[in-house]
């Protein structure tokens, strides 16, 4: 509950990866909520998109990176079209996917070859994409 | 003696009526040396102004009372009214009529109005027509107050053509303005921006600076007001003094000064600044070594002229002037008072205006931010806005105005000089409504980097060469812990100390914290109760520059416009 704010935690070297992949500023953010309150599946998500920018910027980089929000994101870019500063949300999204992506001591890797051949005849051809996008990298 | 014109107002304040008419005008009846008159719609109407006069007239009454639910609102129109109707504004009055906070059924209210009514009318005939009206009226100006507002109005009636008093408790006119390092949201240097103000206002052959002087007395009405001044002893005779500044620099006191917020030390023997208008300079008798111990007299071993003068008294001076404006500012909120955050113990903790003299490059660290206690440099900078303000159950309930602005400022200037610094602001609305404002903090958060924390600090405490915070941040919902090298406070502002004692010689009113009351909030903003008193500036209430030079120039304009008619 209680976190420490100091100049080694806030804007960290976690939040200005995310800041660089995705070349937003997350300063900018006004924490106003419009993302969130407009993305149609942030009843899924566990943090809403705004609060995984705040979290993001105050160095929080073990708890965005456990929440499922970015995951979830579909990239329709509704929170993109309606941000009052011209932050391009979805863009944030998918530069923690990515920070995700390419980190090396992953452990939820997944392995084709595990795969039974009854799991890949049953699972649709989209999901198995994300999965390999997600879990293969 | 004829008899008493009673103008009845029948208007219901906001619905409720305050007495039965037709009783009252029969009480009134009764009384042989009474005119009761009472029109609808109310008077306050074109009809109802227009049919009062045709009632004075006809009735050729040459003293009257004019009956109405809200003074403060309509008290100046009827009171300009009645003299443009020939009447001695001696003779007449408005009469302000209020729902008792008490009162049982109408006809008891009914009766109330009616002895209150009397009592005036009683009182009326018992007036001697003031003579004022043979008296001319006098078209000088009092400013009390020489900050950036008193100044403004200053030159403007100065310009206008009208001779100006005024009048500053302290030894130099520039106020609060000139304690400050750089202005929002254009960061301009207060200095290099006020200096040519006060310069002005020093050289203008219509005003006159009666400095280091408090308001003794003051009696009369409009157009004749007669001041009495205490000028306080200086101990330093400024006819001789030439402002060298040789007194200052040899002073051997190292003492706290007022001005430097106890960030840097001042002399016994002083001047604000070295711009200071008048440069002339006063001796603290409590903080002298001669006066305290009776040994040193080194400034009048100095002076090359032979100014100083350990004898010297106050003086006292009357002034006749046809109108006053009350522009005495600001104080901020005594952070000793504010036990969460230290009591004023944590030598790391300062106020705004602290910081500003630590920002300022005439400030005791030329500009350089230095913590007060051993001159480090602060990297971890937290300031917190709303100290002491919006807080009703313990300080003041008002929002002090212009904090979230200046704080953004400090964070700002202090970002400009200590680049790898990181400043927090811990505030709960950020209110930045002028021109330009909203732009100026969102430039610095996004451009420097400042973090606002949303949530109120709820202690700070000293450990080691630390100063921790406890906050949150409502925004993530959960609870903050800073270790600051330093925090400054943003404490509310308060009407400068002794404003009561002077509104009450000036019969203005005040509110509960002590700000002056303006006649109505939107339409009179700088009219007080007194015909021929204007307010301007943060002795109404908090304000940032702006806002208070338009009421300077606001209150400069009615003076004119008083002294046009007459």
């Amino acid at each position: 509950m209680k976190i420490e704010v100091s100049r080694r935690k806030v804007h960290n070297e976690f939040a200005q990866k995310v800041e660089e992949i995705s070349g937003q500023n997350l300063f900018a953010c006004y924490q106003c909520g419009n993302c969130t309150a407009g993305c149609p599946v942030s009843f899924a998500m566990d943090l809403g998109p705004h609060q995984v920018i705040r979290f993001c910027l105050l160095g929080l980089e073990e708890e965005v990176l456990k929440s499922n929000t970015f995951w979830m994101c579909a990239s329709c870019l509704q929170c993109t079209s309606r941000c009052p500063k011209g932050l391009d949300i979805a863009r944030i999204m998918e530069a923690i996917r990515l920070v995700i992506l390419r980190k090396k001591e992953r452990l939820d890797r997944l392995e084709v070859a595990e795969l039974s051949e009854e799991f890949l005849e049953r699972v649709p051809q989209i999901a198995l994409i994300s999965g390999f996008r997600k879990f293969s990298s | 003696m004829g008899r008493v014109g009673v103008v009845l107002c029948p208007c219901e304040l906001e619905g409720v009526p305050l007495f039965n008419p037709e009783v009252l005008v029969e009480g009134l009846k009764r009384r042989g040396d009474v005119l009761p008159f009472i029109h609808y719609p109310p008077v306050c109407s074109e009809l109802g102004m227009e049919a009062i006069r045709a009632f004075l007239e006809k009735s050729e009454l040459d003293r009257a009372i004019v009956t109405c639910s809200k003074p403060e609102l309509f008290g100046p129109t009827f009171k300009k009214a009645l003299r443009q109707w020939g009447l001695n504004p001696s003779l007449s009055e408005v009469l302000g009529i209020r729902p008792a906070p008490e009162r049982g059924g109408l006809q008891e209210a009914t009766g109330d109005v009616l002895i209150l009514i009397e009592r005036k009318i009683d009182e009326i005939r018992e007036r001697v027509p003031s003579k004022s009206q043979g008296v001319p009226f006098t078209k000088r100006v009092m400013v009390i107050g020489g900050g950036i507002t008193g100044i403004t109005a200053s030159i403007d009636l100065g310009n206008a053509g009208y001779e100006v008093l005024l009048v500053d408790r302290l030894p130099s006119i520039g106020g609060r303005m000139l304690q400050l390092s750089e202005t929002f949201p254009t960061l301009d240097c207060a200095q290099c921006t006020l200096t040519p103000k006060t310069v002005e206002t020093g050289q203008h052959s219509q005003i006159r600076l009666i400095t280091y002087a408090e308001i003794e007395s003051v009696s009369g009405e409009v157009g004749n007001f007669l001041v009495k001044i205490r000028r306080k002893a200086a101990y330093v005779d400024w006819a001789k003094c030439t402002g060298c500044g040789l007194c200052q620099e040899k002073c051997p006191s190292k003492v706290h000064s007022e001005f430097e917020r106890g960030i840097g030390p001042g002399k016994a023997i002083y001047t604000l600044s070295p711009q200071a208008v008048p440069n002339k300079p006063v001796i603290n008798r409590e903080l002298c070594r001669y006066f305290t111990r009776g040994k040193c007299r080194v400034c009048e071993k100095v002076c090359p002229v032979g100014a100083i003068d350990y004898e010297q008294e106050d003086t006292f001076i009357e002034e006749r002037v046809g109108a006053i404006i009350v522009a005495t500012g600001f104080d901020l909120y005594p952070k000793e008072e504010i036990g969460e955050y230290g009591y004023g113990d944590v030598p790391d903790v300062i106020d705004g205006l602290a910081f500003e003299r630590l920002l300022s490059a005439s400030g005791p660290t030329a500009g350089e931010i230095r913590r007060p206690s051993d001159g480090r440099i602060p990297k971890e900078m937290v300031f917190i806005q709303c100290v002491a303000s919006r807080d009703p159950e313990r300080y003041m309930p008002y929002c002090s105005r212009a904090c979230c602005m200046y704080t953004a400022k400090h964070a700002r200037l202090y970002k400009h000089k200590v680049h790898d610094g990181r400043a927090y602001i811990f505030y709960m609305d950020i209110r930045s409504m002028g021109k330009g404002y909203e732009e100026f903090i969102q430039q610095g958060v996004e451009e420097e980097g400042i973090l606002y924390l949303r949530g109120r600090v709820s202690r700070l405490f000293r450990d080691n060469d630390h100063v921790v915070v406890w906050g949150v941040d409502t925004l993530t919902g959960k609870k903050v812990d800073i270790a600051a090298d330093m925090v400054v406070l943003a404490t509310a502002m308060i009407p400068s100390h002794g404003i009561r004692e002077l509104a009450e010689k000036l019969h203005i009113k005040t509110d509960e914290y002590g700000f002056l009351t303006e006649a109505q909030w939107k339409l009179y903003p700088v009219e007080t109760g007194v015909e021929g008193v204007y307010l301007a500036g943060c002795a109404q209430g908090p304000k940032d520059i702006a806002d208070t030079v338009a009421q300077g120039d606001a209150a400069a304009s009615k003076v004119q416009a008083l002294f046009a008619q007459h």
